[in-house]
């Protein structure tokens, strides 16, 4: 039973990693994550598996988390009384009754059409949230108190990693109901509208109906990501359904690989580290974000994920250790090359004052500098060049008797 | 009150036009490509910060030669090497790229510029007064922009109907392959388009930037609307662009000019809600208050009931 280890390593992954990281930063970290994984697999539901290229999926997380923390609010002055464990599940059921609302008007079309409703509404719900003051705060949001209520078996989630226990639970239910979905009838449907909805409707599915049910699913679970952020935060803000989450939700699932389940989780836990850990050595991580999305979106389509998995015909055939030799040859200086980059783009962004790049100390006023630093910039530029033959040529061999994988790594 | 339905009138029609400029290009190239460029507005910020630039050392006419021409060549660039590699993954792996050419301009202008509010001015040649009416200034620089904004359109009209190379353009569009086998270098059309196209939405930012301010954000405030535009006017469909542009750019400005709102609506009805009902907010709304939500209610349902726009062709 491999799938019925994998899911319990994956239990044990994330309910043991506080224990290996417990630092407060760290627990934070793994909080955001946590968020982060299920957002992202809820916008994968749409893009992934259902093929809808979606511009607005913050609402459903934002109103969710809005809703949430309203929530607790009721708690705390004790017009309801329930624990607060399941305050995810009020994120979930607002979301869903969003996206019923507007995905009843929105899912005639997926492509284009769908793509600009979901901006239009994107836009129009984070405008008007601005506009309704008194349920959503305004600028400076809403905001709660999760130590209220009824406590739960004694824990009264004081602490975050508390809180990273109760998300950690939350974030493995909802992943196995997520796997489950593309299971299920409708699952499968959903991608096979997703390839072909004229040939979906022949067989009799209406490829609406099916979309609306993928569209309802997934913003379920964006308003359980929602949910999950008020319980971390106990605020949420206007910003937590605009343009720029939902951009952000659509970078992690891209760059972690929309075509496999386990592509944003990867996604999730990269950028969540990319995000907190980056911005401590640089201001410029949000632009080496952006490089990075734009070089996945060109070399890598199936993301992250795709890039493992196209190792999976060579590692079955037992052959992966013949390509490390060939990928060291070319990943050495494709990485000093990259590096060099790197130090360019700091450079010229520290302008005079010198600074520590990594294990070397730079200075952007010293020529010698400079001179080094594209000296090394082209001969690994050229080196990288020179070597991609060959580790094309390895990756031919070694996939030789397999049936033809998509392209080569970096071709 | 017609002073301030004739200015609200000058001014959308100058916002309408602007944004003409800009959903021009992108809806040509979206009949070319079939793609969304969502990039399309970070170009038009492209053009202002590079005339910004150009502006400090040689003047703002110098700006408004140079500044199209090398946006227009970074757009013939990023066809050529990127948006064709993409284009083997299919359309949403175009739009996704596209978006994150956005992102990166964006974040790379902040990078190159900085963040903060560039001072770009319009020229002193025009800096007076073109026309006064009921006391109120007309610039004159308002006046230039419209000019050109008309000129660019007249001759792109021309262009594409009347001359021998917009004939090919406009068969390209439709049977590249037919025109290929004519003889004709389809991928540098395209090319070409697509560097005309973001040239234009340079020229659009070279004028727009002193007035609509030259910063980081323009981009977005810009981008999403021209979408809208796009969309509502029917997607690859010039004319309809040109209507929804003004109706678009019209309606903005008379909602802001207008001071009306539901308190108003509801002093006809002859209602009256207390300050402290739940919903005060929704009460208390004005026209001004949601002008900038109006294009994307619009979009909404001009989506949900006609989904091929005012203008656009009957899908499939």
């Amino acid at each position: 039973m491999g799938k019925f280890a994998a899911w319990v390593s994956y239990l044990i992954v994330l309910l043991g990693l506080p224990h290996l990281f417990d630092s407060v930063l760290a627990i934070t970290i793994l909080n955001q994550m946590a968020i982060a994984i299920v957002f992202a697999l809820s916008y994968n539901m749409l893009l992934g598996q259902g093929g809808m290229l979606s511009f607005g999926h913050a609402v459903y997380f934002g109103l969710g988390g809005f809703m949430a923390v309203h929530a607790l609010i009721m708690i705390e002055f004790q017009t309801a009384y329930f624990s607060i464990i399941l305050i995810p599940l009020v994120g979930g059921l607002i979301g869903l009754i969003a996206a019923i609302f507007v995905g009843s008007f929105s899912t005639h079309k997926a492509g284009t059409v769908f793509a600009m409703i979901s901006l239009g509404v994107g836009e129009l719900v984070a405008a008007s949230s601005l506009i309704f003051v008194s349920f959503f705060g305004g600028e400076a949001g809403v905001s709660g108190d999760r130590t209220y209520g009824p406590s739960f078996f004694g824990i009264e989630f004081f602490q975050d990693a508390e809180i990273y226990t109760l998300s950690a639970v939350w974030v493995f239910v909802s992943t196995v109901f997520m796997y489950l979905f593309t299971q299920t009838p409708a699952g499968r449907m959903a991608n096979a509208v997703r390839d072909n909805p004229e040939r979906a409707e022949f067989i009799g599915y209406s490829a609406r109906r099916v979309r609306f049910i993928s569209f309802c699913t997934s913003g379920f679970f964006a308003g359980v990501a929602g949910g999950l952020f008020a319980l971390n935060y106990e605020f949420i803000t206007e910003e937590n359904l605009n343009a720029v989450t939902s951009g952000r939700v659509l970078l992690m699932a891209y760059i972690g690989g929309l075509g496999y389940f386990i592509g944003p989780i990867i996604g999730a836990v990269v950028l969540t580290l990319m995000n907190s850990l980056l911005s401590n050595y640089t201001e410029l991580w949000m632009l080496y974000l952006g490089i990075m999305f734009v070089l996945t979106v060109l070399f890598l389509p199936r993301g992250f994920a795709g890039f493992i998995m196209m190792h999976q015909t060579v590692w079955l055939q037992g052959k992966l250790s013949t390509l490390i030799l060939p990928y060291l040859i070319t990943g050495i200086p494709a990485v000093m090359f990259g590096g060099s980059c790197l130090a360019a783009i700091e450079m010229m962004h520290h302008g005079v004052e010198s600074f520590d790049f990594l294990i070397f100390a730079l200075n952007p006023e010293s020529t010698f500098h400079w001179f080094v630093l594209v000296a090394v910039g082209l001969t690994s530029f050229y080196a990288c060049r020179r070597t991609l033959g060959q580790l094309h040529a390895a990756w031919e061999e070694a996939n030789s008797v397999g049936d033809q994988n998509k392209g080569g790594p970096s071709q | 009150m017609l002073e301030v339905i004739v200015f609200a009138t000058l001014n959308g029609l100058v916002t309408g036009l602007l944004l003409f400029m800009l959903a021009s290009g992108l809806t040509l190239i979206f009949s070319m490509m079939g793609v969304l460029n969502f990039a399309h507005a970070s170009f038009y910020m492209l053009g202002a910060y590079f005339a910004y630039s150009i502006s400090q050392k040689l003047g703002f006419w110098a700006g408004l030669i140079v500044a199209p021409l090398l946006v227009g060549t970074l757009g013939a660039l990023v066809e050529r090497y990127a948006l064709r590699r993409v284009h083997a993954h299919g359309h949403v792996a175009e739009l996704v790229f596209t978006f994150g050419l956005a992102f990166l301009i964006e974040e790379a202008v902040q990078f190159f510029w900085g963040a903060d509010t560039k001072n770009y001015r319009s020229p002193d040649l025009l800096d007076f007064p073109l026309f006064t009416l009921f006391g109120q200034d007309f610039s004159a620089y308002r006046g230039f922009m419209i000019t050109i904004s008309v000129a660019i359109f007249i001759v792109l009209y021309y262009v594409l109907t009347r001359s021998r190379i917009g004939i090919i353009i406009q068969a390209a569009i439709t049977h590249p392959h037919t025109v290929s086998n004519l003889g004709h270098n389809v991928p540098l059309i395209f090319m070409a388009v697509f560097g005309v196209g973001t040239a234009l939405a340079g020229v659009a930012g070279v004028i727009a930037g002193p007035v609509l301010t030259t910063f980081p954000g323009m981009a977005i405030v810009l981008g999403s609307i021209v979408f809208v535009i796009v969309v509502i006017g029917g997607l690859g469909s010039l004319g309809g662009a040109f209507v929804a542009s003004l109706m678009i750019g019209l309606l903005q400005s008379y909602a802001i000019a207008s001071n009306l709102g539901v308190p108003d609506l509801l002093n006809l009805l002859g209602l009256e809600f207390s300050k402290d009902h739940p919903l005060n907010d929704l009460w208390t709304l004005t026209l001004p208050q949601i002008a900038p939500v109006l294009p994307f209610l619009l979009l909404v349902l001009v989506l949900t009931f006609r989904p091929t726009g005012l203008a656009g062709k009957r899908e499939e």
